[in-house]
């Protein structure tokens, strides 16, 4: 029997990591056709809970939005407890190519789609509903320690920045100022960020690269650069500036009609231009006239929820009215 | 008169032994610069991290208030995955070593397979993160589920189980399948009896070593579609579902003071469970394992 011990040990292990794997279900195993059809739940178990919606919600998109979107789900999974709400940070480009499959119910963007994505969209059948969300300012910062810098101009910014510009010395743009290296610290190119400084800074023209500058997914890592060197500058999400607003500096920017500097405000009237953006979340229709789980949810993301999510991680709430227009026009599609 | 000249041979052996100190010193260095790195890690992410444990971290969802936010989904997530990794890559992986070295016969064919095993376990994690999403997401239709998060992960970690397994096997002495097989037993009897049983130790050591990998991945599951924030359980194995690694790396980009503490207090639980899987691993190969 000893020889058999050693076996015996081993068929135990697999099988303890076995039902350990499998008693997840509560013992109600849903079956594999569920999971792709998950709108078919909330009819199934509306029998035992009547009152309570279930069902499931899957969003996916922009690391920008995803703060809005992780509270709103948050929110509504504790009025909700029975839908399911998984949300993915994996950049608006990848919540496209998710949604344009049709395989998400709202796909999160720092941008507005591209026309090649709603190609492939109808291509497939997909029909993808444009929705805004908030707005986040794009800021430009330097350090606390940089006292010769508060306003650029978008050429400036494009000298900096860009690669044929050749300038590298802050003395470059201004002969004022120190005749010292610019570092650059800029997010990554994967970014909706980046696309969108791209698309109206550097108009796609490519940017400085090389000796100085730090490409980073991780806008901590660009705070943390830009905090202690006094002749850093660099962009990220008006949400990160005044998480560290002690030790970092906005500049205002002149987009033609004199500097303005970021804020609740500019951003939302439009005044801080041409680097306010609007966020955006787009809802597969489908699933909007089919289930029943995101109906609830999208209702409850215009009713409040995405301006307080907004509010709470740094970005600004569009007007009350437009979410409520945006939302009636929703309604109009699935209450019919 | 001596041989030699006593001085001049003190001289030397000062010189040798002088050598030899300096080397010594060296290679010293050399250990204790990882193991500073490695007390330094821990120091940080304890002095960080330890604020923010409590049992409340470990029975909570995450939230995006960090005094509210939990690890829970991770967790069992991560336990989830795991055990879907174990039965798979341990079943194939063993059974595949045994083919390679009891049955396959010592040929082109068989270093063939040998040498891509070993490329195998040297390709970078992403790539097993794209195979898995277009043959499990894509080709068997698995959804962005727990399922698929498991194959792929035991796609990744398969390579590092079979040429464990392997070494375990060989390690067999051959006498031991020759006395077998003089007793009359068939081979199938003397690979159950014999062989199994005698490198199941290192079989073993080598799988939870291999899991203890898995379970700190990010990248292959990002591609495959673990959630980043989720407030539900997978309720099956085609159910959606986060681990520890994703949840701390999201903390840790997020903006404010106190989510890297947070990230902190989700390594050390990470670090717990690394830990514990090694020690069981050292464990059964200190019990298990017989000298031949």
């Amino acid at each position: 029997m000893w020889k058999y011990k050693r076996l015996i040990v081993l068929m135990l292990f697999i099988l303890t990591i076995g039902i350990l794997a499998a008693c997840g279900g509560n013992g109600e195993e849903t079956t594999e056709e569920t999971d792709q059809d998950t709108a078919n739940a909330s009819e199934g178990s509306s029998s035992e809970e009547d009152s309570l919606l279930s069902g499931t919600v899957k969003l996916a998109g922009s690391s920008t939005v995803f703060p809005i979107m992780e509270y709103v789900t948050y929110e509504f999974t504790k009025e909700n407890p029975n839908v399911d709400t998984p949300l993915e940070s994996i950049g608006s480009g990848g919540g496209f190519e998710r949604s344009t499959k049709g395989e998400i119910d709202f796909s999160n963007a720092s941008r507005p789609i591209k026309e090649e994505e709603k190609a492939l969209a109808e291509e497939n059948g997909i029909e993808l509903i444009e929705t805004v969300l908030a707005y986040d300012g794009l800021s430009v910062v330097v350090s606390k320690q940089n006292d010769f810098v508060d306003e650029l101009t978008v050429e400036q910014l494009g000298e900096i920045f860009l690669a044929d510009s050749g300038n590298t010395k802050w003395s470059d743009i201004d002969p004022s100022w120190p005749d010292e290296e610019i570092v650059i610290y800029s997010p990554g190119h994967d970014s909706g960020t980046f696309d969108y400084f791209n698309e109206v800074i550097l108009e796609e023209k490519p940017m400085r690269e090389g000796e100085g500058v730090t490409l980073s997914e991780d806008d901590n890592l660009l705070v943390r650069g830009i905090q202690n060197d006094p002749y850093a500058i660099g962009y990220f999400g008006y949400a990160y500036y005044v998480e560290n607003q002690d030790t970092l500096k906005a500049l205002a920017i002149d987009g033609g009609n004199g500097p303005v500097k970021p804020s609740p405000e500019t951003i939302q009237d439009g005044s801080y231009s041409p680097l306010s953006r609007p966020l955006f979340t787009y809802i597969n229709r489908a699933s909007l006239e089919e289930k029943e789980s995101v109906q609830a949810f999208t209702e409850f993301l215009l009713s409040g929820a995405a301006a307080e999510g907004a509010e709470e991680v740094g970005y600004v709430p569009i007007p009350e009215e437009e979410y409520q227009s945006q939302l009636e026009d929703l309604k109009a599609i699935y209450e019919k | 008169m001596p041989l030699r000249n006593q001085d001049d041979m003190y001289k030397r052996r000062k010189r040798r032994t002088a050598k030899n100190n300096i080397f010594r010193t060296l290679f010293f260095t050399a250990t204790t610069v990882g193991l500073i790195v490695l007390a330094m890690l821990i120091y940080r992410v304890l002095s960080q991290g330890t604020g923010s444990l409590s049992w409340d971290f470990i029975r909570n969802f995450a939230a995006p208030y960090p005094d509210e936010a939990g690890l829970l989904a991770g967790i069992v997530g991560s336990l989830y995955l795991m055990g879907i990794v174990a039965i798979f890559s341990i079943v194939v992986g063993v059974s595949t070593a045994i083919y390679l070295e009891e049955y396959a016969k010592k040929g082109k064919l068989t270093t063939f397979i040998q040498m891509n095993i070993q490329n195998l376990a040297g390709v970078p994690s992403v790539v097993f993160g794209l195979l898995g999403l277009t043959f499990f997401v894509y080709v068997l239709d698995f959804g962005y589920s727990l399922l698929t998060g498991g194959l792929t992960m035991s796609l990744l970690v398969l390579p590092i189980i079979v040429v464990s397994s392997q070494e375990a096997l060989r390690s067999v002495p051959s006498e031991l399948k020759e006395a077998s097989a003089a007793m009359g037993a068939s081979k199938w009897q003397t690979i159950f009896r014999v062989v199994l049983p005698a490198a199941l130790p290192g079989m073993i050591t080598g799988s939870i070593l291999a899991l203890s990998r898995a379970i700190g991945e990010t990248a292959p599951l990002l591609v495959v579609g673990a959630a980043t924030a989720i407030y539900s359980l997978p309720d099956s194995v085609v159910d959606s579902y986060t681990v520890m690694p994703i949840q701390i790396y999201s903390w840790i980009s997020k903006p404010g003071d106190e989510w890297p503490l947070l990230a902190a207090a989700g390594i050390i639980i990470l670090l717990i469970f690394l830990l514990i899987m090694n020690t069981i691993a050292v464990l059964i190969r200190n019990k298990f394992q017989r000298r031949y």
